[in-house]
């Protein structure tokens, strides 16, 4: 077994796992995806030590672009300990021997699934999403032929029929995360499967959003200081979730919410689905109803107490 | 065919492929989110002409075999060649419309119209175009907005053909085509992708 | 405890693996099956992991079968993500099939056909009856040795065929042909050209295109295959390295071809003749090769003026859906946490219900109450 036994020596894994001439390709991509905001440019995405659906995407992304000066904040739901986020923070701080944190403010690289954080993003700042399907008009047309014209052309009138179908069946649009946007008035994107709770913190950011689809073989992007506008009626215009009751451990108003079931009976408690937002809040003295709960103890304990069952 | 390229006088690459290229791609993708800006690429390499400082850092971020290119500069157009072929293992190609990246003194800029604008279907297989300016600063004003851009962001860089605004106002009409301007002298450079649009003054 | 358990910490992680590795080796007691022993025991299950695992290589095939415990689609994405971090040196010169050193070739097509029908390793023609003789270290088989040498070339159908052009002939790819289009470099285009496509189909889900290929036989599919010929045995890889500009020999491989026959009832431009459908593969693997073949001959419904209307023959449908790989984590990914869609989905959907109970309590003024009781 000695080729074996040298094939497990050489742990020459480049830094960051990919290989230059991958990066180089995924680089290129990314600036092209940077100069068509909102276009989904394809690419020769490569297949990753974690499954696809897992933050292939993500992770090329991030791997193409982190160097030895950045600080890389993962989430997955807003939460820094999330198994997965925990997973794929550890890949980086092993491959690309990179400063890791939780605090959003402090992070250069925020790589995410599904949420973009509480606190206002930064100049500086590159948010790196996790896109399980990054083609907004699927649900309405399984074909890639069919939705590459429509993009080519803008003809997006079928979605917003399906808009103006789903208010017609329920005196709203429907749809609570994924929901469409248009980047600077051109191209029809989906924001990855974030709220639309945070569809607004898109337009006009500080940041770079750079939008990662492993699978599917997509990068696209979408550029500080660019317009996004979720699509609506003027009779139905676009709004955002919000929860009457406020975070049980920080007390926050205006955060997304994790609805924490706590019994059979029923008995739940509403969280910040932001663990950095909560956390900060915390230690800045806010307390919400039920401050000293047991989750109110951080990552370090919660593991610790899935270990101890 | 490495053995056929006259080796003498190639002048290095990064000393440090691997960060070296990381850092600039970084100063590159900050350059093309926020168009107009100048940035200093600090690339750490020796050109041998030192007005081509960026466009060869650039070179060896983005450029492989995947990448045909186009070349058009003066005196050094040839030994660069050699360079580029040595360190990017990129084909040279002489059609305009077929480079995915075009090198280019501004002195000899074919108008823009010859370089790839991309499909319909698909935008992104246009040409970028990156080209050796004299200067950055002191020439004359345009003002600029789009993406990337908070108001508007005014620039002034040198030597640039007449008519070349003019160029870059047709060629933003066409957008989702267009193609992709990295605007260089020395170590810096100025992003202008085609989602920039130039806008009249005041 | 709902909150905690999909907030896993690090130890979390790292404790399930330990778990994971103990339950891979089973009980301590019983002898750890070797590398060499599942490459050698458990070949079929090899070659299948090195065909979908896009890797000729027996000995990293079988690590990913023990390292998989047996999941065979586990073992190709192992294969699969180490592949990925390989260099590569170029594309080899194609290889020539008639020229193989043949273990088995038959033709459904004839009797006799030059070159003869050799039966070969096959399960075919054995009788399903477990052998309890296995249970125990069984008897070694031995092969009986043939009393003469098979032929050194033996002519494919296609060639059988040539000189009466009632099978539709290829253009023979020119010495500077671009190199074929590569998957694992390039995302998926459409149209697909055929290479494209024939290598989607030789990466694709076995499972897949066997029930794609039987769906087509049985009508959801306008083929009507026979099979031309299936040929197992060894070929030579070549590579012609840039600086020698020739070719070197680089090795032997064992690969497994099938040529599907089908019938085509001629145009303006082409006259009645047998088209085909191809199909290869790494290793011994007929299932996979013909299942593949037929896909492949049902997806040229255009070329030959068929219509298409049937899923086999819809190559974005196809192409798209048979990666095993791709399928296995994108269905596997919806047990990661998605509490942040489910948050939206719940607040609009209990939005709805209390609009329905209002409205329906406004019609009439029971209902709602009812609605109540029954819940």
């Amino acid at each position: 077994m000695t080729t074996q036994t040298n094939r497990m020596q050489h742990g020459a894994y480049n830094h960051a796992y990919l290989d230059e001439q991958t990066k180089r390709m995924i680089r290129r991509a990314i600036l092209k995806a940077v100069a068509i905001p909102g276009y989904q440019v394809p690419f020769g995405s490569r297949e990753m030590p974690v499954p696809y659906g897992w933050g292939t995407g993500g992770i090329q992304v991030t791997a193409s672009i982190i160097g030895q000066d950045d600080v890389y904040k993962c989430i997955d739901q807003g939460a820094d300990d999330t198994t997965n986020a925990v997973s794929i923070r550890r890949f980086f701080a092993r491959v690309a021997d990179v400063a890791t944190t939780e605090r959003t403010a402090e992070a250069t690289i925020i790589q995410t699934r599904h949420r973009i954080p509480e606190a206002p993003l930064k100049e500086g700042q590159i948010m790196v999403y996790q896109v399980p399907q990054p083609e907004p008009l699927r649900g309405l047309e399984p074909r890639e032929t069919e939705t590459r014209a429509m993009h080519a052309y803008e003809e997006y009138g079928l979605q917003y029929l399906s808009l103006y179908e789903s208010v017609a069946a329920f005196g709203r649009i429907a749809g609570g995360a994924g929901y469409p946007v248009l980047v600077d008035e051109r191209y029809l994107m989906s924001p990855s499967p974030i709220p639309k709770f945070d569809n607004p913190k898109l337009h006009q950011s500080e940041a770079l959003h750079l939008f990662g689809a492993g699978r599917e073989k997509r990068i696209y992007a979408v550029p500080p200081h660019t317009d996004v506008r979720s699509l609506d009626f003027e009779d139905y215009p676009f709004d955002v979730q919000s929860w009457d009751e406020v975070c049980a451990l920080c007390g926050c108003p205006d955060s997304y919410k994790d609805e924490v079931i706590l019994d059979d009976e029923g008995t739940r408690m509403f969280v910040c689905s932001d663990s950095s937002h909560c956390s900060d809040r915390r230690d800045a003295g806010h307390a919400g109803p039920m401050a000293g709960h047991e989750l109110d103890q951080g990552s370090a304990d919660a593991a610790n107490l899935e270990d101890a069952e | 065919m490495i053995g056929s390229l006259a080796l003498e006088g190639v002048s290095p690459g990064f000393a440090n492929p691997v960060a070296d290229s990381q850092r600039v791609f970084r100063r590159v993708l900050d350059a093309m989110s926020r168009p107009g800006r100048l940035i200093d690429l600090d690339s750490g390499i020796a050109a041998a002409s030192p007005h081509l400082t960026a466009a060869s850092a650039l070179a060896l971020t983005l450029l492989d075999f995947e990448t045909p290119v186009f070349v058009a500069l003066d005196a050094d157009g040839e030994a660069f060649a050699n360079w580029l072929r040595f360190h990017c293992g990129c084909p040279i190609t002489a059609e305009p419309k077929a480079a995915a990246y075009a090198l280019v003194l501004a002195d000899l800029l074919p108008a823009l119209d010859q370089f790839y604008a991309g499909d319909p279907k698909y935008p992104d297989r246009a040409t970028t175009l990156i080209v050796v300016c004299a200067a950055l600063e002191g020439g004359a004003a345009v003002r600029l907005e789009g993406p990337g851009i908070a108001e508007t962001r005014r620039i002034a860089p040198a030597g640039l053909p007449e008519d070349f605004w003019n160029q870059v106002r047709a060629d933003r009409s066409a957008f989702q085509l267009g193609v992709d301007i990295i605007l260089t002298a020395g170590d810096q450079i100025i992003a202008l992708p085609r989602s920039t649009r130039i806008v009249p003054e005041n | 405890m709902a909150y905690v358990s999909v907030k896993g910490g690090e130890r979390a992680i790292s404790n399930a693996h330990q778990w994971l590795d103990e339950m891979r080796r089973g009980d301590a007691s019983v002898p750890e099956l070797t590398v060499e022993q599942i490459r050698h025991q458990m070949s079929l299950a090899v070659d299948r992991v090195m065909m979908e695992g896009s890797c000729y290589d027996p000995e990293l095939a079988a690590l990913a079968i023990k390292q998989a415990r047996g999941d065979v689609t586990e073992a190709i994405f192992l294969v699969r993500a180490y592949r990925t971090t390989l260099q590569r040196f170029g594309a080899t010169e194609p290889i020539k099939t008639p020229e193989m050193a043949v273990q088995r070739r038959v033709s459904a097509a004839f009797k006799d056909i030059p070159g003869g029908q050799i039966l070969g390793p096959t399960f075919d023609y054995t009788h399903r009856l477990l052998n309890f003789d296995l249970c125990d270290a069984g008897p070694a088989g031995v092969a009986v040795k043939a009393t003469e040498p098979v032929v050194e070339k033996m002519p494919t159908i296609a060639s059988v065929f040539a000189h009466e052009s009632l099978l539709e002939q290829t253009a023979a790819e020119s010495d500077d042909a671009p190199e074929p289009y590569d998957l694992t470099r390039e995302p998926m285009a459409f149209p697909a050209g055929r290479d494209q496509r024939l290598q989607a189909l030789a990466r694709g889900d076995e499972g897949f295109l066997l029930s794609l290929a039987y769906a087509s036989q049985r009508g959801w599919g306008s083929t009507h295959p026979l099979c031309g010929e299936i040929r197992m045995g060894d070929v030579t890889v070549e590579f012609t390295p840039e600086e020698l500009g020739f070719p070197i020999e680089i090795g032997e491989i064992v690969v497994t071809e099938c040529q599907m026959i089908s019938n085509f009832e001629g145009s303006a431009d082409k006259p009645p003749q047998f088209t085909f459908g191809y199909g290869l593969t790494f290793g011994h693997n007929e299932r996979k090769a013909m299942s593949m073949a037929i896909v492949d001959r049902a997806l040229r419904h255009k070329e030959v003026g068929e219509n298409g209307v049937h899923a086999v023959q819809d190559e974005e449908f196809v192409l798209y859906h048979s990666d095993n790989v791709e399928a296995s984590g994108f269905v596997q990914h919806l047990k990661l946490p998605h509490y942040v869609d489910f948050q939206a989905q719940l607040q609009f959907v209990r939005r709805l219900c209390k609009e329905w109970r209002e409205a329906r309590e406004a019609a009439t003024p029971d209902a709602g109450e009812f609605a109540e009781a029954a819940e």
